[in-house]
């Protein structure tokens, strides 16, 4: 109790600090001294330290068990074992926000210390609007939704987490994501600051591309987390849904790809001013239309925590000031300078980058339209629709193809003039490609053309980056890194999605199934009693062609508190395949349900995003840039 | 006339608005064909010509309705006024039971017969679409 108390004071000195430190940042401003006031620094911490204090203090009540905080109540349970109990911490809306809070106060604390050899009243601008954002945060959080609410009579149990959010990989989706959601925002509020200051320049943008790499690195590995635990926890088999969590999620992701590749162009030829502050303002816009959109019951779904329209109300005035402020702020100060009258010429990197930037919001408008149209349609008709995966699959995967050459091309271009060098080698690369993929999938497919094609440009960026990486070591290195890792990923994804096979089947204990010479063999269940669940294992041998048996322990989970049921698949995982199982049991039934999968490069899908992320990961520790 | 400049910059905005222009057309386009549709029991009662093109259905798993065979799963969906056979080949999601909301994705076979290609999972046992909630009205 005593506890909640702190962290609730915290909060709201925390916001009294954002209102003095933009008092005396506004002095600062004016002041004629070239150092910036130490006071800001020591504030922002301060700040920073008092939000870690209420963040900590929410933490202690969840590992307490402490029932008279209603947040606790509503998403713990004694019974919970101690890792859950703090992940819940941020797994339900109030303590999420509280993480929210906490980032956008340790980027803008981080951004002061790191920008020190940056402009003056460039670094205070971007504190101002940083604190906008945060003050902005903090009413959202104490006005609809305080993690500190008092309960009495204090229950003397909790409602629980609801258990398929009581995983490892869940556990920390949410913070490593956040990082990158809400790291867009020092983005936002810096080239906001660098519009006024006229200062969108070569120097900002070396500057900020560090600031967009973290939050790029973080957004990679937090969509591949939640992805990873859709994949085994569901039980559905696959990894990507096109369902509009994952979408919001992939938006700003694409943004701040776009960005990630037009910074270069800015950082060389100081070329692309405009359209690098509408892709910063966009990737943050994006990133709180997400929030609002998961947040406010709009979407369904297992982030939504609670339907509470006041929430969604909120965020939707607040994202509504952010544009008017954003675009006001751009349209008054930005002027594009026509004096600097760089030469241009077709084929060049910066052309190659334009055209990635092209797609990359092609891609964008297609899941922002099919994610929002279904939300619009419902409002101004009542009709109740949804776009599924088919609608994604067709607009999405012709454009691969293109998509993927330019991308084998553009890197091989020089900045302003060029043409293309060792044309034969790439030809040779190409054709390679191509004999590969027909031998490889002569055999597999129905629509042998479209696949042969989109393949043979996939193994095209494979080797021509393959051979990047072994000739030219450390020419540009960690786009090299990225770009196979992208390359990888886009081959995993189609060799998993051709060569998948599934089986679904009803089946009792001791039953054989027999198809395709492999056969499936129920061999018994057995009961296990954990604190907070019971398990039924099934036993299951399945043999495949070759005669080899393999032994898969599928669970379903009946968690106490609350009482949901879930099933646990179980997954052995190889190079070279994953064989998946999960099984159902409906109520009353003798039958149970089960769904067998193999799904081959399984693994590499997860490794081809850990290596795009590493490739970010060492353009970030890059000493200089390197020619 | 025009500087290099000026008329480059134009060339520009011309490519990028008619990419733009073909880019939303075709969304669009597909959007049309790929949109799959919500009805309650009742709304498929009252049609007067079965469509063939992929719905969904949504309502309650009717009680003692869910009957399993070695291949496939037949349940009833209902919305208090109207009901629907639904036959399903496949594996059901963990939050399927007899008197829970569900949602189902297929084809009208008839006006009683639903096949179904796909039964939605949820994510919470309390939770109820609120497609199913406004089929069954304020029950």
């Amino acid at each position: 109790m005593l506890v909640s108390q702190i962290g609730y004071y915290s909060l709201i000195l925390g916001l009294l600090f954002s209102f003095l430190l933009c008092g005396v940042s506004i002095k600062d401003l004016n002041s004629t001294s070239k150092q910036i006031n130490e006071n800001i620094l020591s504030l922002s911490f301060l700040q920073l330290l008092l939000i870690i204090i209420s963040f900590l203090s929410l933490i202690f009540s969840f590992i307490k068990s402490d029932f008279s905080n209603e947040t606790v109540f509503n998403n713990s349970h004694t019974t919970k074992p101690l890792f859950y109990k703090i992940s819940g911490t941020w797994g339900n809306h109030e303590g999420s926000l509280l993480l929210w809070l906490l980032v956008l106060t340790l980027f803008i604390f981080l951004f002061l210390i790191k920008s020190r050899e940056q402009p003056k009243k460039y670094r205070i601008l971007t504190l101002l609007f940083q604190q906008i954002i945060i003050i902005g945060f903090f009413l959202f959080v104490l006005i609809t939704s305080n993690p500190f609410n008092y309960l009495f009579p204090i229950p003397s149990e909790g409602l629980g987490l609801n258990p398929i959010l009581q995983d490892p990989a869940l556990a920390i989706h949410p913070p490593i994501l956040y990082l990158g959601y809400v790291g867009t925002s020092i983005i936002f509020s810096s080239s906001l600051a660098a519009v006024t200051q006229n200062y969108v320049s070569k120097e900002w943008s070396q500057h900020i591309k560090k600031w967009i790499l973290v939050s790029w690195i973080f957004l990679t590995l937090g969509i591949m987390l939640g992805s990873i635990w859709a994949y085994y926890e569901l039980g559905w088999g696959g990894f990507w849904f096109w369902d509009p969590v994952e979408n919001v999620s992939l938006m700003p992701w694409l943004t701040l790809t776009a960005l990630l590749h037009c910074i270069a162009v800015l950082e060389r030829r100081a070329a692309l001013k405009s359209w690098v502050i509408i892709l910063s303002i966009t990737t943050f816009t994006l990133s709180m239309c997400g929030t609002f959109l998961v947040r406010s019951g709009i979407l369904n779904s297992v982030h939504t925590f609670a339907n509470d329209p006041d929430r969604g109300v909120f965020i939707l005035i607040f994202l509504f000031v952010l544009i008017t402020l954003s675009l006001g702020i751009f349209f008054f100060f930005h002027k594009e300078d026509n004096k600097n009258s760089n030469s241009f010429f077709w084929l060049s990197r910066e052309t190659s980058i334009l055209i990635n930037n092209w797609f990359m919001m092609y891609f964008l408008s297609v899941i922002l339209i099919g994610t929002v149209y279904p939300i619009f349609l419902d409002v101004i008709s009542s009709e109740k629709i949804s776009v599924g995966p088919p609608f994604y699959q067709k607009l999405i995967v012709p454009f691969l193809i293109p998509f993927l050459l330019f991308m084998s091309l553009g890197p091989r271009l020089k900045w302003i003039k060029s043409k293309f060098v060792n044309k034969n080698s790439l030809i040779i690369t190409f054709i390679i490609s191509v004999m590969l993929t027909f031998f490889i999938l002569k055999n597999l497919t129905t629509d042998l053309l479209f696949y042969t094609v989109l393949v043979s440009v996939a193994f095209f960026l494979f080797f021509t980056t393959l051979k990047e990486l072994f000739i030219n070591k450390f020419y540009n290195i960690s786009q090299t890194v990225a770009h196979f890792g992208f390359s990888l990923l886009i081959l995993s994804i189609l060799f998993n999605s051709i060569l998948s096979s599934e089986i679904i089947t009803n089946i009792k204990i001791g039953e054989k199934y027999n198809y395709n010479k492999s056969e499936i063999f129920f061999k018994k269940t057995e009961e296990r009693k954990k604190s907070n669940f019971n398990a039924i294992i099934g036993h299951f041998e399945i043999k495949d062609q070759s005669g080899k048996i393999v032994e898969l322990k599928p669970e379903i989970r009946v968690y106490n508190q609350p009482v949901i049921i879930t099933s646990e698949a179980d997954i052995k995982t190889t190079l070279l395949d994953d064989k998946f199982l999960a099984m159902n049991l409906v109520k009353g039934n003798e039958y149970f349900n089960i769904r067998y999968q193999v799904k081959p490069f399984m693994i590499w899908i997860w490794i081809s995003v850990l290596l795009l992320s590493l490739g970010g990961l060492m353009s970030l520790f890059k000493k200089k840039y390197e020619k | 006339m025009y500087g290099k400049k000026v008329k480059l910059r134009f060339l520009f905005l011309v490519l990028i608005l008619a990419s733009a222009i073909l880019a939303v057309f075709l969304i669009l386009q597909s959007l049309k064909e790929n949109v799959v549709y919500f009805q309650s029991p009742s709304e498929i009662k009252a049609l007067i010509e079965l469509n063939k093109k992929k719905i969904r259905v949504g309502g309650m798993v009717k009680e003692q309705s869910v009957f399993i065979t070695s291949n496939e799963v037949e349940f009833i969906i209902t919305d208090f006024k109207n009901e629907i056979n639904v036959i399903y080949l496949g594996a059901v999601p963990n939050l399927f039971a007899e008197g829970k909301g569900v949602v189902a994705e297929g084809f009208l076979k008839d006006k009683n017969y639903f096949l179904a290609t796909k039964i939605l999972a949820k994510h919470d046992e309390n939770y109820m679409p609120p497609e199913v909630k406004e089929a069954i009205g304020d029950k």
